[in-house]
């Protein structure tokens, strides 16, 4: 399997607080990665790594490679605009933005240069229809995203994420705001797009981990303790702390 | 019924009827007012005043037109200048400064602005404008009202822009988005409400001042259309009228006050529409 995007020895600093130590991974492309770990151990700093979110506060420090199919995102000079476009996000919150929901995702593709309204409405609805929102909401796309409910919301930004068709989709326990209905449809949503993207997910649920990835990463205290195959870390993980951490024994 | 228990339910009627009685007491004056604006205003309005010029001095009827324009045409200069500066500098503020030195050196001269009296900046716009081309204008009028404004724009477009949650910059940063385009197509969409809101009480509280345009914009008994000429403005006339020896200037200074009131208190309530419909 090919790696879509391969750490190694990254170390990350917050002012003088060292977050992140000597992470080592492999992404694999087209596979649902999903990083665990109890509270604090630096799954989402890593996660906000992957598209030099980090950038935007003053004071962190990155260390190590992260390379994008063997190139080094970490070096300066690097358009963070454009590897933006490429990696793609989804927050932990519903971040949807004040205008329509045509706007939205209208939004991220005028951003990319696509000026023909024929083609901006078709990829709209697209998006749509790929992050199952469309039935729900195809009479009211001018209506305005804040009044969608949280699932909603988060499916919407699940769509403005596909509809740049990025190559990697970051999401950052996307579902920790969502009631079990909801969460079912974004995990369906999630193995129907690994079809076309290299998705790595953040999630405190360890039962979504097993559910929809294909590699499990377990974080503690800013390492990486185990990562592996998800049936291997669910079944017979290697480490003691891993064992520990699903069983529920900590965390 | 113990002591302790009667003790407070007195203690809290003593509260109450203070409390009470304090508030009746601010809004007893401002009725106060309201009621001599309306009943003496109402008495001299009436339509010479909004299209007649002034009569000469002692003489009886005539009318303020050229002030009533004087006034709109000052404030709305005003808002043209104070207004884009008072925003960009609430963005600066928010979006780009945020901790830095100068923001929060920009956050306090924008703070003491606030509190300058309006007569300094008055006399301020009279030593930069007035004095050195030679005469009084409605440019200097506008300035001097641009500049009270000002902080006033700075502190609720800063305010507003900063209820938007960071997350949802992030969220336009990760789509690729350029911080400017983040700002200007996403960050005020949602602030927009409010920072119309800001700008409307800015121009209501500019629209009522006197004092600055003593020095600047002056009087003018006629009309006037050019920016570099003096201006009446009805906030000026009140007081020129009010401080004179003809009862027939004191019913217009009356009606001028009724009128500015109205004025006021209708972009008041426009701003609170604006508000509601964002609850909504």
């Amino acid at each position: 399997m090919k790696d879509k995007l391969t750490i190694k020895n990254l170390n990350f600093w917050y002012g003088d607080k060292q977050a992140l130590k000597e992470i080592n991974l492999h992404i694999r492309e087209k596979q649902i990665t999903a990083l665990i770990g109890p509270s604090g151990c630096g799954k989402t700093t890593f996660l906000r790594c992957l598209n030099r979110m980090h950038d935007l506060y003053p004071g962190n420090r990155y260390e190590g490679e992260i390379l994008l199919e063997g190139r080094n995102i970490l070096e300066k000079g690097l358009d963070l605009i454009k590897l933006r476009g490429k990696i793609g996000m989804v927050f932990q919150k519903p971040t949807p933005f004040p205008m329509s929901i045509y706007e939205n995702i209208a939004f991220g593709l005028k951003l990319m240069g696509i000026k023909s309204k024929g083609e901006i409405s078709g990829r709209v609805e697209k998006a749509l229809k790929d992050s199952a929102l469309w039935d729900e909401i195809r009479d009211r796309l001018h209506g305005p995203a804040l009044s969608l409910s949280g699932g909603q919301q988060q499916r919407l930004c699940i769509a403005r994420a596909i509809a740049v068709e990025p190559e990697v989709i970051l999401m950052d326990e996307p579902c920790s705001a969502l009631d079990p209905v909801a969460t079912a449809k974004i995990e369906d949503l999630m193995t129907g797009i690994k079809e076309n993207y290299t998705v790595v997910i953040v999630t405190h649920n360890m039962q979504q981990a097993a559910r929809v990835s294909e590699y499990t990463g377990f974080f503690m205290l800013g390492e990486v303790v185990e990562f592996d195959t998800t049936e291997k870390i669910f079944t017979a993980p290697a480490n003691k702390l891993t064992e520990d951490y699903i069983t529920g024994r900590f965390g | 019924m113990n002591a302790h228990y009667i003790k407070r339910t007195l203690a809290n009627y003593g509260a109450l009827t203070v409390s009470a009685l304090s508030a009746v007491f601010g809004i007893f004056f401002l009725f106060w007012i309201l009621k001599d604006v309306l009943v003496l205003g109402f008495s001299a309005i009436n339509f010479d005043f909004f299209t007649q010029l002034p009569a000469p001095a002692g003489m009886e009827g005539g009318g303020l037109a050229n002030a009533i324009a004087g006034t709109f045409l000052i404030t709305a200069l005003a808002t043209i200048i104070g207004v884009p500066a008072g925003i960009m500098a609430g963005t600066y503020l928010s979006e780009y400064g945020r901790k830095s030195r100068m923001a929060s050196v920009v956050r306090f001269i924008s703070d003491i602005l606030v509190s300058a009296p309006s007569i300094v900046v008055g006399v301020f716009v009279y030593a930069l404008l007035v004095k050195p081309f030679g005469g009084f204008s409605a440019i200097a009028g506008a300035v001097a009202l641009a500049i009270i404004m000002l902080p006033v724009v700075i502190r609720t477009a800063e305010e507003m822009l900063k209820l938007v949650p960071d997350a949802t910059r992030e969220a336009a940063l990760a789509l690729g988005a350029p911080h400017w385009k983040v700002t200007v197509q996403v960050v005020y969409r949602g602030a927009v409400r409010g920072i119309v809101t800001g700008v409307m009480l800015a121009v209501a509280r500019v629209s009522g001042e006197t004092a600055p345009l003593l020095f600047t914009s002056f009087n003018n008994s006629f009309w006037n259309f050019s920016l570099t000429e003096p201006t009446a403005t009805l906030t000026v006339t009140i007081f020129n009228y009010a401080m004179g020896p003809y009862e027939d200037w004191h019913q217009k200074a009356w009606a001028a006050a009724l009128l500015i009131t109205a004025i006021v208190l209708l972009v008041n309530i426009i701003s609170r529409i604006i508000v509601r419909g964002k609850a909504g």
